[in-house]
Protein backbone atom coordinates (compact mmCIF):
# COMPACT_ATOMS: atom_id res chain seq x y z
CA UNK A 1 0.00 0.00 0.00
CA UNK A 2 2.70 2.51 1.25
CA UNK A 3 4.84 1.82 -2.62
CA UNK A 4 1.36 3.30 -3.98
CA UNK A 5 0.91 6.28 -2.04
CA UNK A 6 4.67 6.94 -2.76
CA UNK A 7 4.40 6.27 -6.08
CA UNK A 8 1.90 8.88 -6.63
CA UNK A 9 3.66 10.96 -4.17
CA UNK A 10 7.00 10.36 -6.26
CA UNK A 11 5.04 11.77 -9.64
CA UNK A 12 3.39 14.30 -7.94
CA UNK A 13 6.90 15.86 -6.92
CA UNK A 14 8.22 15.17 -10.13
CA UNK A 15 5.58 17.24 -12.11
CA UNK A 16 6.10 20.16 -9.56
CA UNK A 17 9.43 20.04 -10.54
CA UNK A 18 8.42 19.61 -14.30
CA UNK A 19 5.79 22.74 -13.99
CA UNK A 20 7.49 24.51 -11.51
CA UNK A 21 10.69 24.40 -14.43
CA UNK A 22 8.30 25.47 -17.36
CA UNK A 23 6.46 28.20 -15.44
CA UNK A 24 10.04 29.68 -14.44
CA UNK A 25 11.30 29.43 -17.81
CA UNK A 26 7.80 31.09 -19.79
CA UNK A 27 7.76 34.17 -16.99
CA UNK A 28 11.86 34.53 -18.25
CA UNK A 29 10.89 34.26 -21.60
CA UNK A 30 7.42 37.00 -20.79
CA UNK A 31 10.46 39.45 -19.55
CA UNK A 32 13.39 38.69 -22.07
CA UNK A 33 11.12 38.72 -25.52
CA UNK A 34 8.66 41.72 -24.55
CA UNK A 35 7.39 43.18 -27.06
CA UNK A 36 6.95 47.06 -27.17
CA UNK A 37 3.87 47.89 -28.41
CA UNK A 38 1.81 50.91 -28.71
CA UNK A 39 -1.20 51.28 -26.02
CA UNK A 40 -3.34 52.93 -28.88
CA UNK A 41 -3.63 49.75 -31.21
CA UNK A 42 -5.07 48.14 -28.85
CA UNK A 43 -7.90 50.94 -27.86
CA UNK A 44 -8.23 51.64 -31.70
CA UNK A 45 -8.99 47.95 -32.51
CA UNK A 46 -11.40 47.81 -29.61
CA UNK A 47 -13.57 50.54 -31.66
CA UNK A 48 -13.29 48.81 -35.23
CA UNK A 49 -16.14 46.71 -36.13
CA UNK A 50 -14.01 43.12 -35.94
CA UNK A 51 -15.62 42.28 -39.37
CA UNK A 52 -12.45 41.83 -41.04
CA UNK A 53 -14.40 42.10 -44.08
CA UNK A 54 -10.84 43.63 -45.79
CA UNK A 55 -12.56 47.30 -47.35
CA UNK A 56 -10.39 49.01 -46.04
CA UNK A 57 -7.88 47.32 -48.22
CA UNK A 58 -5.51 46.21 -45.00
CA UNK A 59 -5.93 42.34 -44.23
CA UNK A 60 -8.08 43.21 -41.18
CA UNK A 61 -9.00 44.93 -38.65
CA UNK A 62 -5.97 43.88 -36.81
CA UNK A 63 -3.78 45.44 -39.35
CA UNK A 64 -5.84 48.03 -39.91
CA UNK A 65 -5.64 49.36 -36.98
CA UNK A 66 -1.69 49.01 -36.76
CA UNK A 67 -1.75 51.48 -40.12
CA UNK A 68 -4.25 54.09 -37.88
CA UNK A 69 -1.72 54.12 -34.99
CA UNK A 70 1.17 54.48 -37.78
CA UNK A 71 -0.23 57.05 -39.33
CA UNK A 72 -0.80 55.91 -42.80
CA UNK A 73 -4.29 55.85 -43.17
CA UNK A 74 -7.67 57.60 -41.67
CA UNK A 75 -10.60 55.89 -39.71
CA UNK A 76 -12.93 57.45 -42.09
CA UNK A 77 -11.83 54.77 -44.79
CA UNK A 78 -13.15 52.29 -42.87
CA UNK A 79 -16.83 51.96 -44.37
CA UNK A 80 -18.28 49.51 -41.87
CA UNK A 81 -17.44 51.47 -38.48
CA UNK A 82 -20.31 53.75 -37.19
CA UNK A 83 -19.67 57.20 -36.95
CA UNK A 84 -19.42 57.08 -32.95
CA UNK A 85 -16.75 54.74 -33.34
CA UNK A 86 -14.65 56.93 -36.10
CA UNK A 87 -14.94 59.85 -34.06
CA UNK A 88 -13.54 57.94 -31.07
CA UNK A 89 -10.84 56.48 -32.95
CA UNK A 90 -10.00 59.93 -34.31
CA UNK A 91 -10.29 60.88 -30.07
CA UNK A 92 -7.84 58.01 -29.64
CA UNK A 93 -5.58 59.52 -32.17
CA UNK A 94 -5.77 62.78 -31.21
CA UNK A 95 -6.88 63.98 -34.49
CA UNK A 96 -10.06 65.54 -35.72
CA UNK A 97 -12.74 63.14 -37.69
CA UNK A 98 -12.81 63.00 -41.05
CA UNK A 99 -16.33 63.30 -42.93
CA UNK A 100 -17.80 59.86 -43.38
CA UNK A 101 -20.67 59.68 -46.30
CA UNK A 102 -22.27 56.36 -45.62
CA UNK A 103 -22.55 54.56 -48.91
CA UNK A 104 -24.35 51.13 -50.27
CA UNK A 105 -23.47 48.61 -52.73
CA UNK A 106 -26.15 49.21 -55.85
CA UNK A 107 -26.37 46.23 -58.22
CA UNK A 108 -26.51 47.98 -61.76
CA UNK A 109 -28.12 45.54 -63.86
CA UNK A 110 -32.22 45.06 -63.80
CA UNK A 111 -32.02 41.84 -66.32
CA UNK A 112 -34.62 39.78 -64.10
CA UNK A 113 -35.65 36.69 -65.61
CA UNK A 114 -38.56 38.47 -66.88
CA UNK A 115 -36.80 40.92 -68.44
CA UNK A 116 -33.18 39.58 -69.78
CA UNK A 117 -33.30 37.04 -72.77
CA UNK A 118 -31.01 34.19 -72.33
CA UNK A 119 -28.03 33.07 -74.65
CA UNK A 120 -28.21 29.45 -73.85
CA UNK A 121 -28.87 27.25 -70.81
CA UNK A 122 -25.99 27.10 -68.12
CA UNK A 123 -25.46 24.39 -66.33
CA UNK A 124 -22.12 24.36 -64.89
CA UNK A 125 -20.51 24.96 -61.96
CA UNK A 126 -22.82 27.60 -60.17
CA UNK A 127 -20.36 30.31 -59.88
CA UNK A 128 -20.40 33.81 -61.75
CA UNK A 129 -16.92 33.52 -62.41
CA UNK A 130 -17.57 29.87 -64.24
CA UNK A 131 -20.36 30.98 -66.00
CA UNK A 132 -18.61 34.73 -67.48
CA UNK A 133 -15.70 32.43 -68.98
CA UNK A 134 -18.04 30.34 -71.19
CA UNK A 135 -19.13 32.84 -73.97
CA UNK A 136 -19.59 35.86 -71.54
CA UNK A 137 -22.35 33.95 -69.44
CA UNK A 138 -25.69 32.93 -70.45
CA UNK A 139 -27.47 36.20 -70.65
CA UNK A 140 -27.79 37.97 -74.39
CA UNK A 141 -26.23 40.98 -72.42
CA UNK A 142 -22.47 40.81 -72.03
CA UNK A 143 -22.92 42.95 -69.14
CA UNK A 144 -26.18 41.16 -67.59
CA UNK A 145 -26.13 39.43 -63.90
CA UNK A 146 -25.89 36.33 -64.33
CA UNK A 147 -27.21 35.39 -60.99
CA UNK A 148 -25.12 32.69 -59.75
CA UNK A 149 -24.12 34.80 -56.69
CA UNK A 150 -20.44 34.95 -56.75
CA UNK A 151 -21.42 38.40 -54.86
CA UNK A 152 -23.44 36.59 -52.08
CA UNK A 153 -20.58 34.62 -51.04
CA UNK A 154 -18.10 37.54 -51.10
CA UNK A 155 -20.65 39.34 -48.71
CA UNK A 156 -19.56 39.00 -45.04
CA UNK A 157 -22.88 40.72 -43.82
CA UNK A 158 -25.34 38.09 -45.71
CA UNK A 159 -26.50 41.64 -47.26
CA UNK A 160 -26.99 40.32 -50.70
CA UNK A 161 -29.81 38.02 -52.49
CA UNK A 162 -30.20 36.66 -55.71
CA UNK A 163 -34.20 37.05 -56.92
CA UNK A 164 -35.56 36.26 -60.20
CA UNK A 165 -31.95 35.68 -62.01
CA UNK A 166 -30.48 39.25 -60.49
CA UNK A 167 -28.42 40.01 -57.36
CA UNK A 168 -30.38 42.38 -54.84
CA UNK A 169 -28.82 44.46 -51.84
CA UNK A 170 -30.29 44.46 -49.17
CA UNK A 171 -29.73 48.58 -47.62
CA UNK A 172 -30.23 47.52 -44.26
CA UNK A 173 -27.57 45.37 -44.46
CA UNK A 174 -24.66 46.71 -46.68
CA UNK A 175 -21.78 48.15 -44.47
CA UNK A 176 -20.36 49.36 -48.05
CA UNK A 177 -17.18 47.42 -47.50
CA UNK A 178 -17.05 46.77 -51.61
CA UNK A 179 -16.33 43.19 -51.15
CA UNK A 180 -19.02 42.45 -53.63
CA UNK A 181 -17.83 45.02 -56.00
CA UNK A 182 -14.66 43.49 -56.29
CA UNK A 183 -16.53 39.86 -56.62
CA UNK A 184 -18.77 40.58 -59.59
CA UNK A 185 -16.86 39.68 -62.66
CA UNK A 186 -19.08 41.97 -64.73
CA UNK A 187 -18.46 44.77 -62.61
CA UNK A 188 -22.10 45.50 -62.04
CA UNK A 189 -21.95 46.18 -58.45
CA UNK A 190 -21.60 50.12 -57.76
CA UNK A 191 -20.92 52.37 -54.29
CA UNK A 192 -23.19 54.76 -54.11
CA UNK A 193 -24.08 56.82 -51.25
CA UNK A 194 -26.64 55.61 -49.01
CA UNK A 195 -29.10 58.62 -49.28
CA UNK A 196 -29.03 58.28 -53.18
CA UNK A 197 -32.55 58.19 -54.71
CA UNK A 198 -32.38 57.41 -57.90
CA UNK A 199 -30.02 54.86 -59.96
CA UNK A 200 -29.76 54.28 -63.48
CA UNK A 201 -30.09 50.01 -62.96
CA UNK A 202 -28.01 49.14 -65.90
CA UNK A 203 -24.64 49.00 -67.26
CA UNK A 204 -24.96 47.30 -71.12
CA UNK A 205 -22.75 49.81 -73.33
CA UNK A 206 -23.40 48.53 -76.68
CA UNK A 207 -25.68 50.20 -78.78
CA UNK A 208 -29.17 50.74 -78.02
CA UNK A 209 -30.87 48.63 -81.43
CA UNK A 210 -28.86 45.54 -79.83
CA UNK A 211 -29.51 46.12 -75.77
CA UNK A 212 -33.65 46.27 -77.11
CA UNK A 213 -33.00 43.17 -78.55
CA UNK A 214 -31.36 41.45 -75.52
CA UNK A 215 -33.52 43.05 -72.58
CA UNK A 216 -36.75 44.51 -72.16
CA UNK A 217 -35.26 46.63 -69.96
CA UNK A 218 -32.00 48.12 -70.35
CA UNK A 219 -30.92 51.63 -71.45
CA UNK A 220 -30.74 52.39 -75.00
CA UNK A 221 -29.03 55.39 -74.80
CA UNK A 222 -31.87 57.77 -75.63
CA UNK A 223 -30.50 60.95 -73.84
CA UNK A 224 -33.96 61.84 -72.91
CA UNK A 225 -33.00 62.00 -68.92
CA UNK A 226 -29.80 63.94 -70.08
CA UNK A 227 -32.08 66.40 -71.77
CA UNK A 228 -34.13 66.61 -68.82
CA UNK A 229 -31.76 67.29 -66.07
CA UNK A 230 -31.90 70.67 -64.41
CA UNK A 231 -28.64 70.07 -63.17
CA UNK A 232 -26.95 68.08 -65.68
CA UNK A 233 -26.14 65.32 -63.46
CA UNK A 234 -27.12 62.46 -65.53
CA UNK A 235 -24.94 62.20 -68.47
CA UNK A 236 -25.13 59.36 -71.32
CA UNK A 237 -21.43 58.23 -71.99
CA UNK A 238 -20.79 54.74 -74.39
CA UNK A 239 -25.09 54.35 -75.05
CA UNK A 240 -25.60 54.34 -70.99
CA UNK A 241 -26.87 56.96 -69.09
CA UNK A 242 -24.89 57.69 -65.78
CA UNK A 243 -25.90 59.76 -62.93
CA UNK A 244 -23.34 61.82 -61.09
CA UNK A 245 -24.05 61.90 -57.76
CA UNK A 246 -22.21 65.33 -56.64
CA UNK A 247 -24.42 67.37 -58.47
CA UNK A 248 -27.96 65.42 -58.33
CA UNK A 249 -30.55 66.71 -56.37
CA UNK A 250 -32.68 63.98 -56.52
CA UNK A 251 -35.32 65.93 -58.02
CA UNK A 252 -36.88 62.39 -59.68
CA UNK A 253 -37.00 63.85 -63.23
CA UNK A 254 -34.92 61.53 -65.08
CA UNK A 255 -36.79 58.76 -63.48
CA UNK A 256 -40.07 60.22 -64.71
CA UNK A 257 -38.98 60.60 -68.67
CA UNK A 258 -37.18 57.29 -68.54
CA UNK A 259 -39.04 55.35 -71.62
CA UNK A 260 -37.47 52.48 -70.68
CA UNK A 261 -38.19 52.30 -66.97
CA UNK A 262 -34.14 51.90 -66.76
CA UNK A 263 -33.86 54.34 -63.64
CA UNK A 264 -35.00 53.11 -60.22
CA UNK A 265 -36.35 55.12 -57.24
CA UNK A 266 -35.76 54.28 -53.78
CA UNK A 267 -38.68 55.29 -52.86
CA UNK A 268 -40.36 53.41 -55.47
CA UNK A 269 -38.52 50.17 -54.81
CA UNK A 270 -36.57 50.01 -51.88
CA UNK A 271 -34.74 47.35 -52.13
CA UNK A 272 -34.69 45.44 -48.71
CA UNK A 273 -38.37 45.57 -48.81
CA UNK A 274 -38.25 43.46 -52.28
CA UNK A 275 -36.04 41.41 -50.64
CA UNK A 276 -38.47 40.91 -47.68
CA UNK A 277 -41.20 40.41 -49.84
CA UNK A 278 -39.32 37.79 -51.78
CA UNK A 279 -38.41 35.70 -48.79
CA UNK A 280 -41.71 35.81 -47.41
CA UNK A 281 -43.34 34.48 -51.39
CA UNK A 282 -40.55 31.91 -51.43
CA UNK B 1 22.37 5.75 -41.58
CA UNK B 2 20.67 8.17 -43.99
CA UNK B 3 18.75 5.26 -45.70
CA UNK B 4 16.86 4.37 -42.51
CA UNK B 5 16.29 8.17 -41.91
CA UNK B 6 14.80 8.74 -45.35
CA UNK B 7 12.66 5.08 -44.63
CA UNK B 8 11.51 6.74 -41.49
CA UNK B 9 10.78 10.35 -43.18
CA UNK B 10 8.97 8.53 -46.11
CA UNK B 11 6.48 6.28 -43.59
CA UNK B 12 5.92 9.49 -41.95
CA UNK B 13 4.68 11.49 -45.02
CA UNK B 14 2.96 8.77 -47.29
CA UNK B 15 2.14 5.45 -45.99
CA UNK B 16 1.42 6.27 -42.29
CA UNK B 17 0.19 9.59 -43.02
CA UNK B 18 -0.75 11.48 -40.05
CA UNK B 19 -4.35 12.12 -40.87
CA UNK B 20 -5.27 10.09 -43.76
CA UNK B 21 -3.78 6.56 -41.84
CA UNK B 22 -3.42 7.56 -38.31
CA UNK B 23 -6.05 10.17 -37.86
CA UNK B 24 -4.24 12.00 -35.37
CA UNK B 25 -5.24 16.15 -36.21
CA UNK B 26 -8.27 15.72 -37.41
CA UNK B 27 -9.52 19.07 -36.53
CA UNK B 28 -7.00 21.43 -37.71
CA UNK B 29 -7.22 19.17 -40.82
CA UNK B 30 -11.17 19.89 -40.72
CA UNK B 31 -10.81 23.90 -39.53
CA UNK B 32 -7.67 25.46 -41.83
CA UNK B 33 -8.14 23.70 -44.71
CA UNK B 34 -10.58 26.26 -46.20
CA UNK B 35 -7.79 27.52 -48.29
CA UNK B 36 -4.68 26.34 -49.68
CA UNK B 37 -2.57 29.61 -48.23
CA UNK B 38 -4.35 28.80 -44.72
CA UNK B 39 -3.52 25.54 -44.55
CA UNK B 40 0.13 26.52 -45.62
CA UNK B 41 0.24 28.61 -42.75
CA UNK B 42 -1.02 26.01 -40.38
CA UNK B 43 1.31 23.20 -42.32
CA UNK B 44 4.39 25.75 -41.57
CA UNK B 45 3.21 26.00 -37.63
CA UNK B 46 3.04 22.64 -37.17
CA UNK B 47 6.55 22.00 -38.98
CA UNK B 48 8.00 24.21 -37.09
CA UNK B 49 6.40 23.26 -33.69
CA UNK B 50 6.59 19.60 -34.24
CA UNK B 51 10.34 18.79 -34.86
CA UNK B 52 11.16 21.51 -32.34
CA UNK B 53 8.51 19.51 -29.62
CA UNK B 54 9.94 16.15 -31.15
CA UNK B 55 13.72 17.21 -30.08
CA UNK B 56 12.37 18.57 -26.55
CA UNK B 57 9.88 15.79 -25.43
CA UNK B 58 12.53 13.12 -26.46
CA UNK B 59 15.12 14.80 -24.31
CA UNK B 60 12.63 15.25 -21.42
CA UNK B 61 11.59 11.80 -21.81
CA UNK B 62 15.82 9.54 -22.07
CA UNK B 63 16.95 12.59 -19.37
CA UNK B 64 13.83 12.94 -16.99
CA UNK B 65 11.19 10.52 -16.90
CA UNK B 66 13.47 7.26 -17.37
CA UNK B 67 15.82 8.00 -14.40
CA UNK B 68 12.71 8.75 -12.26
CA UNK B 69 11.08 5.67 -12.98
CA UNK B 70 7.57 7.68 -14.16
CA UNK B 71 7.79 6.65 -17.93
CA UNK B 72 3.47 5.98 -17.41
CA UNK B 73 2.65 9.42 -17.55
CA UNK B 74 4.72 10.49 -19.98
CA UNK B 75 1.29 11.47 -21.76
CA UNK B 76 0.69 14.17 -19.24
CA UNK B 77 4.07 15.32 -19.19
CA UNK B 78 3.92 15.80 -22.83
CA UNK B 79 1.00 17.63 -23.09
CA UNK B 80 2.78 19.67 -20.44
CA UNK B 81 5.65 20.71 -22.21
CA UNK B 82 4.04 21.25 -25.53
CA UNK B 83 2.09 23.90 -24.00
CA UNK B 84 4.58 25.24 -22.07
CA UNK B 85 6.46 25.23 -25.40
CA UNK B 86 4.66 26.52 -27.70
CA UNK B 87 3.84 30.29 -25.59
CA UNK B 88 7.93 30.20 -25.44
CA UNK B 89 8.20 29.78 -29.27
CA UNK B 90 5.36 32.06 -29.70
CA UNK B 91 7.20 35.27 -27.82
CA UNK B 92 10.95 34.38 -29.02
CA UNK B 93 9.13 34.96 -32.62
CA UNK B 94 7.66 37.72 -31.87
CA UNK B 95 10.57 39.66 -31.19
CA UNK B 96 13.18 37.85 -33.03
CA UNK B 97 11.99 36.81 -36.02
CA UNK B 98 8.63 39.37 -35.77
CA UNK B 99 8.03 38.64 -40.28
CA UNK B 100 7.64 34.77 -39.54
CA UNK B 101 5.29 35.57 -36.24
CA UNK B 102 3.01 37.35 -38.18
CA UNK B 103 3.22 34.83 -41.31
CA UNK B 104 2.09 32.09 -38.88
CA UNK B 105 -0.44 34.27 -36.92
CA UNK B 106 -3.34 32.58 -35.36
CA UNK B 107 -2.43 29.12 -36.32
CA UNK B 108 0.44 28.86 -33.39
CA UNK B 109 -1.16 29.24 -30.85
CA UNK B 110 -3.80 27.05 -31.89
CA UNK B 111 -1.40 24.35 -31.87
CA UNK B 112 -0.95 24.06 -28.56
CA UNK B 113 -4.16 21.57 -28.33
CA UNK B 114 -3.19 19.73 -31.85
CA UNK B 115 -3.07 16.70 -31.00
CA UNK B 116 -1.08 15.71 -34.05
CA UNK B 117 1.83 16.93 -32.12
CA UNK B 118 1.39 15.08 -28.86
CA UNK B 119 1.04 11.97 -31.10
CA UNK B 120 4.66 12.50 -32.60
CA UNK B 121 6.01 12.73 -29.35
CA UNK B 122 4.50 9.72 -28.63
CA UNK B 123 4.87 7.58 -31.20
CA UNK B 124 8.95 8.39 -30.85
CA UNK B 125 8.94 7.26 -27.82
CA UNK B 126 6.55 3.95 -28.86
CA UNK B 127 8.72 2.90 -31.91
CA UNK B 128 11.92 3.28 -29.55
CA UNK B 129 13.80 5.85 -31.97
CA UNK B 130 16.85 7.68 -31.14
CA UNK B 131 17.59 11.31 -30.83
CA UNK B 132 17.86 12.26 -34.51
CA UNK B 133 15.45 9.71 -35.74
CA UNK B 134 12.84 11.57 -33.08
CA UNK B 135 13.77 14.81 -34.61
CA UNK B 136 13.74 13.62 -38.38
CA UNK B 137 9.91 11.36 -37.56
CA UNK B 138 8.80 15.16 -36.30
CA UNK B 139 9.96 17.03 -39.09
CA UNK B 140 8.45 14.75 -42.05
CA UNK B 141 5.07 13.92 -39.97
CA UNK B 142 4.72 17.50 -40.26
CA UNK B 143 5.13 17.75 -43.59
CA UNK B 144 2.95 14.79 -44.15
CA UNK B 145 -0.12 16.80 -42.36
CA UNK B 146 0.82 19.86 -44.57
CA UNK B 147 0.40 17.81 -47.72
CA UNK B 148 -2.94 16.02 -46.76
CA UNK B 149 -4.12 19.38 -45.54
CA UNK B 150 -3.11 21.17 -49.12
CA UNK B 151 -4.69 18.54 -50.94
CA UNK B 152 -7.88 18.41 -48.82
CA UNK B 153 -7.64 22.35 -49.08
CA UNK B 154 -7.84 21.79 -52.93
CA UNK B 155 -10.40 19.37 -52.71
CA UNK B 156 -12.81 22.01 -50.63
CA UNK B 157 -12.34 24.56 -53.13
CA UNK B 158 -14.07 22.68 -55.94
CA UNK B 159 -16.74 21.36 -53.28
CA UNK B 160 -17.44 25.27 -53.11
CA UNK B 161 -19.11 24.83 -56.17
CA UNK B 162 -20.72 21.54 -55.84
CA UNK B 163 -24.57 21.37 -55.56
CA UNK B 164 -24.73 18.82 -52.51
CA UNK B 165 -28.23 17.40 -51.52
CA UNK B 166 -29.33 19.69 -48.36
CA UNK B 167 -28.76 16.35 -45.99
CA UNK B 168 -25.14 16.68 -47.16
CA UNK B 169 -24.40 20.30 -47.44
CA UNK B 170 -21.18 21.32 -45.13
CA UNK B 171 -19.60 19.01 -42.38
CA UNK B 172 -21.31 15.90 -43.56
CA UNK B 173 -19.81 16.29 -47.35
CA UNK B 174 -15.98 17.55 -45.90
CA UNK B 175 -16.03 14.29 -44.11
CA UNK B 176 -17.13 11.98 -46.68
CA UNK B 177 -14.27 13.53 -49.08
CA UNK B 178 -12.01 12.87 -46.26
CA UNK B 179 -12.89 9.39 -46.04
CA UNK B 180 -12.74 8.73 -49.53
CA UNK B 181 -8.84 10.12 -49.53
CA UNK B 182 -7.91 8.39 -46.79
CA UNK B 183 -8.99 5.25 -48.90
CA UNK B 184 -7.23 6.48 -51.51
CA UNK B 185 -3.88 6.80 -49.03
CA UNK B 186 -4.55 3.42 -48.29
CA UNK B 187 -3.30 2.53 -51.11
CA UNK B 188 0.25 3.58 -50.20
CA UNK B 189 0.17 1.05 -47.33
CA UNK B 190 0.97 -1.57 -50.05
CA UNK B 191 4.44 -0.57 -50.11
CA UNK B 192 6.91 -2.47 -48.08
CA UNK B 193 10.33 -0.46 -46.93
Amino acid sequence: MSEYIMNIVWAGVWFLVIGGALGVALAFAAKFFRVEEDPRTEEVLENLPAANCGGCGYAGCGAMADAIVKGEVSPAKCAVASKEAIEKISEIMGIKAEKQVRMRAQVMCSGTNDHAKLKYEYEGIHDCISAAKLAGGHKLCPNGCMGFGTCVEACKFDAIKIINGTAAVDYNKCQACGACVNACPKSLIELVPFEAEYWVGCKCVEKGANTKTWCDIGCIGCKICEKNCPVEAIKVVNNLAKIDYSTCTHCGKCFEVCPRHIIWSSKVHLASEKIEEAVKNA
Amino acid sequence: MVKELLLIAFAAIITENFIFSRFLGICPFLGVSEKPSTAMGMGFAVMFVMTIASALTWLVYKFILVPSGLEYIKTIAFILIIAALVQIIEMFLKKFIPALYQALGIYLPLITTNCAVLGAALLNIQNGFNFGESVVFGFAAAIGFTVALLIFAGVRERLKFATPPNAFKGLPLLLVSAGLIAMAFSGFSGISL
